[in-house]
């Protein structure tokens, strides 16, 4: 029996279809993987389902009813559809009960039941199998902790359907195991699931059907026990590069940075996976990709380079000189830079000017007697940076928040550009910027690496870690899986690596030996 | 790799900036100058009511008093701008100034520098407190209110102690000059008031490290990862308010002829209301020293006009609490409601 289903949906934001005519059916107590690439569509169909958005066309039916696109969030919940997104929906300072049941406490002559609501809370948890405390406050538990907090907060609204989006992201593999027990023991009471992930071997061990979308639209659906990982790769993957691949520009220089076995002293909490052993060598204009899913440990890795974690163990070398690393300032010093992948958290501030933004790390070279800046000189490296990134701005006293995100990540590389760094690291450099802008910052790279800078380039899209490397390092699960030239790289190949740690069986990628 | 240099449109770009030649815009020009014109405004108003507010008598006896704290609230601008808050410099003050006062009346007696000591004595314990303040905020994460209220009491608990909660009187000529003596007729705690706001202003205005002050007000992780020192930021600019203090302290001293326990009660109301008056953000990165010191004018001229008009000090806090907070909202009226 179908419990939903999706009928020639599409949305339209400014500039872009992002869904176009797609479909989607969910039997009862079926756990449905939903597959694509970033940029798929998958989260805009999510969002469509528990009506964070409208969907311009076509007709959503659950349980036999057509719903409303004009609903508001909560109705769908009520419903019985819940969504439990990547960052959770919880109040940190509350305890387990508490959320389970918000705005929905039991009351006793107008007053909370606090009794009934730890009973109730208690009970629930039983049942689904949850080995949780109601009384524990929510900021003290791990990330899979709160993770049962949300399927049980599901519960208590009697969701049929509940959307998981990347819920093994942050997971170790014992915490993923047992999430997959707590899905089979949805599956036995009916409740349906969909299961959006990149770990297709995941998504083989515990889902029964699959769709795939590709590009905004509907490419597959089938039974999962009918295809193979391969398979599903080369449904999600069938698509057009849209960027000019890079050309290796000579022979490589001498190695300029490299990393030996390093691990952070202090794992955030965000990142479970510890960083093991990673090996990592960078030479003089050369362009490294660092491709993997998420978490796996290369955000991690770059601000370890960048001297925004502390290390505990291993070393990293700048022309075989080992650094000693204590704030980003002494990376800056010896020549190492970092483009954060959060723009607006980590790079810009927002209120104040382009020009104030683009120089503060330069303003030591720009002041006489280190303090006293001059201004002229100051503007002159703004204007240099806006004719050479093409920096559309009225001026450079404009906030910087008032730029477009491309525009805004290239005042960001102009910031690390007007350093002259020997390394420079970009995290997620293109992450919501426009196709224009995207090629545009890809060509800024190669320009660079033309001068001998050494480059690493975190990105999660695949096209584009294929199209600027020259050599593609995999991470998986916080190791290296993979180091390969670029040239021979195919996208089924990386995604193989980055969601299964194992070599594709024919896609005729070279392996370098480490 | 050959990109294809599509240029996208951007909208945003071209709206930052108003085309030129643009109509007078009233509402927009009272906005921007909204501090000084009510400042304006207020000295009409009690021109009008009384004629002994505008004579030159009143306005440096005006400025005499908002020089006191109006010196503090150089520092508190910097404080505020790194989103910072220190409620404990009415306090510092106190106790640096009698501190001063205790060691040139009973361990100096008589020397001619008396007063050098007592002004390096002043700025030093302001300068050292502070120092532990911005510590204790940086190493140990504790927030800046809590560290600061812990200091107002222990600061001021520690000067009842010094002197078992007595004034310290008896000071020298060369001493009493500092609070009582003119320079070209302008009284002496103006013209170190004109000092400290002009290097206050030049250091934030064209320094490195002023605008360090404002990179980490703005954004305080964006400024590590540009390879700011912020724990250095943050910490110079809690001893450099504390040896403000410390100074004004002492100038203060200077003035009453004694270091009292009990001066600047209330102090770090009127200076913090001074750079929210005149503009600052208290959520750090934005603001000046120019706003500041309208912001400590008004407060100066409001309550100078109000004792002229013989209206009682209880009410005169009533009137000031009520302007801060109309300050406070109608700044957030005009950043949410753009013209």
């Amino acid at each position: 029996m179908t419990l939903l289903d999706v009928s020639k949906v599409s949305k339209r934001f400014p500039g872009v279809l992002a869904l176009d005519h797609v479909r989607l059916a969910v039997g009862a107590g079926e756990v449905h993987a939903l597959l694509g690439e970033n940029g798929a569509g998958k989260s805009t169909l999510i969002k469509i389902l528990s009506a964070a958005h409208a969907a311009d066309e076509g007709t959503v039916t659950f349980d036999g009813h057509a719903l409303d696109p004009r609903d508001a969030p909560l109705r769908r919940q009520q419903l019985g559809i819940a969504t439990i997104y990547q960052e959770f929906n919880l109040f940190p300072e509350l305890s387990v009960a508490e959320n389970m049941y918000l705005g929905r406490e039991p009351k006793r002559l107008g007053l909370i039941d606090w009794a009934k609501l730890r009973g109730d809370a208690r009970d629930l948890l039983d049942e689904l199998g949850l080995p949780l405390d109601p009384n524990e406050v929510i900021r003290h538990l791990t990330v899979a902790e709160q993770q049962m907090v949300e399927i049980a907060k599901a519960m208590t609204l009697n969701a049929r359907l509940i959307i998981m989006d990347e819920p093994t992201a942050a997971l170790s593999s014992r915490e993923v195991d047992r999430l997959h027990a707590i899905i089979a023991g949805l599956k036995v009471r009916g409740v349906s699931v969909i299961y959006v992930s990149h770990r297709l071997a995941e998504v083989k061990a515990m889902c029964d059907r699959y769709t795939v979308m590709r590009d905004g639209r509907w490419v597959a659906s089938g039974d999962v026990a009918d295809v193979e990982v391969a398979d599903m790769v080369r449904l999600m993957v069938g698509r057009n590069v849209e960027f000019t691949r890079r050309v290796r520009q000579g022979p490589p220089g001498p190695v300029v940075l490299k990393v030996e076995g390093v691990s952070p002293r202090r794992p955030r909490l965000s990142a479970p996976n510890y960083l093991k052993d990673i090996r990592l060598e960078v030479r003089a204009g050369e362009i490294v990709g660092l491709a993997g899913l998420v978490g796996a440990g290369r955000t991690d890795l770059a601000r370890l380079i960048f001297g925004a974690d502390a290390i505990a163990s291993g070393s990293i070398k700048l022309d075989d000189k080992p650094l000693k690393l204590k704030s980003p300032r002494d990376a800056i010093k010896a020549g190492v830079m970092l483009v954060p992948e959060d723009r607006k958290q980590q790079g810009c501030f927002l209120d104040h000017s382009i020009r104030h933004n683009l120089s503060l790390p330069s303003l030591g070279g720009l002041s006489r007697m280190g303090q006293w800046i001059d201004e002229n000189a100051e503007r002159d490296l703004v204007e240099t940076y806006r004719q050479k990134l093409r920096i559309k701005m009225a001026n450079q006293e404009t906030a910087i928040g008032k730029l477009s995100g491309g525009n805004q990540q290239k005042v960001l590389l102009g910031r690390s550009m007007a350093l002259a760094p020997r390394v420079l690291i970009v995290d997620e450099p293109t992450r919501g910027i426009d196709i224009g802008a995207k090629a545009e910052v890809h060509q800024v790279l190669c320009d660079l690496a033309a001068q001998g800078v050494a480059i690493v380039v975190i990105s999660s899209e695949l096209a584009e870690v294929m199209a600027v490397s020259d050599r593609i390092v995999v991470f998986r699960e916080g190791a290296v899986v993979a180091d390969l030239e670029a040239e021979t790289a195919t996208e089924e190949g990386l995604m193989a690596y980055m969601a299964t740690g194992d070599r594709p069986v024919s896609s005729g990628m070279e392996h370098r030996p480490q | 790799m050959t990109a294809s240099p599509t240029l996208s449109p951007d909208p945003a770009a071209d709206r930052a900036a108003p085309p030129p030649g643009r109509r007078f815009d009233l509402l927009a020009f009272a906005r921007k100058h909204r501090t000084i014109l009510f400042l304006l405004l207020l000295i009409a108003v009690f021109g009008t009511v009384n004629e002994r507010f505008l004579t030159l008598r009143n306005a440096l006896n005006i400025l005499s008093e908002v020089s006191i704290y109006g010196i503090i609230a150089v520092g508190m601008t910097y404080v505020i701008l790194i989103g910072g808050i220190d409620v404990a410099v009415g306090s510092l003050l106190a106790c640096a100034s009698l501190a001063a006062a205790y060691v040139v009346t009973n361990l100096i007696g008589g020397s001619p520098a008396a007063w050098f000591v007592a002004l390096a004595i002043s700025s030093a314990v302001g300068l050292i407190a502070g120092y532990v303040h911005g510590k204790v905020v940086t190493k140990l994460h504790v927030p800046a209110f809590i560290v600061t209220l812990g200091g107002m009491t222990v600061w001021r608990g520690a000067t009842l102690l010094l002197n078992d909660g007595g004034p310290i009187s008896g000071f020298d000529a060369a001493y009493r000059w500092w609070g009582t003596g003119q320079i070209l007729f302008v009284p002496v705690p103006i013209v170190v008031f004109a000092l400290v706001a002009a290097v206050g202003h030049v250091v934030l205005r064209y320094t490195r490290y002023g605008r360090q002050v404002y990179a980490v007000g703005g954004n305080a992780e964006a400024a590590r990862l540009s390879g700011v020192n912020v724990d250095f930021v943050v910490t110079s600019v809690y001893a450099v308010i504390g040896a403000l203090a410390g100074l004004s302290g002492f100038l203060l001293s200077a003035r009453l002829g004694s270091a009292e326990a009990v001066a600047g009660t209330g102090y770090e109301l009127r200076v913090i209301a001074s750079v929210v008056i005149g503009g600052a953000s208290l959520s750090g990165g934005s603001g000046n020293v120019g706003g500041t010191i309208l912001g400590a004018l008004l407060i100066g001229v409001l309550s100078n006009g109000l004792v002229i008009m013989h209206v009682t000090s209880y009410f005169q806090q009533v009137v000031i609490g009520l302007i801060i907070v109309a300050a406070v909202a109608f700044d957030h009226y005009a950043r949410t409601h753009k013209a």
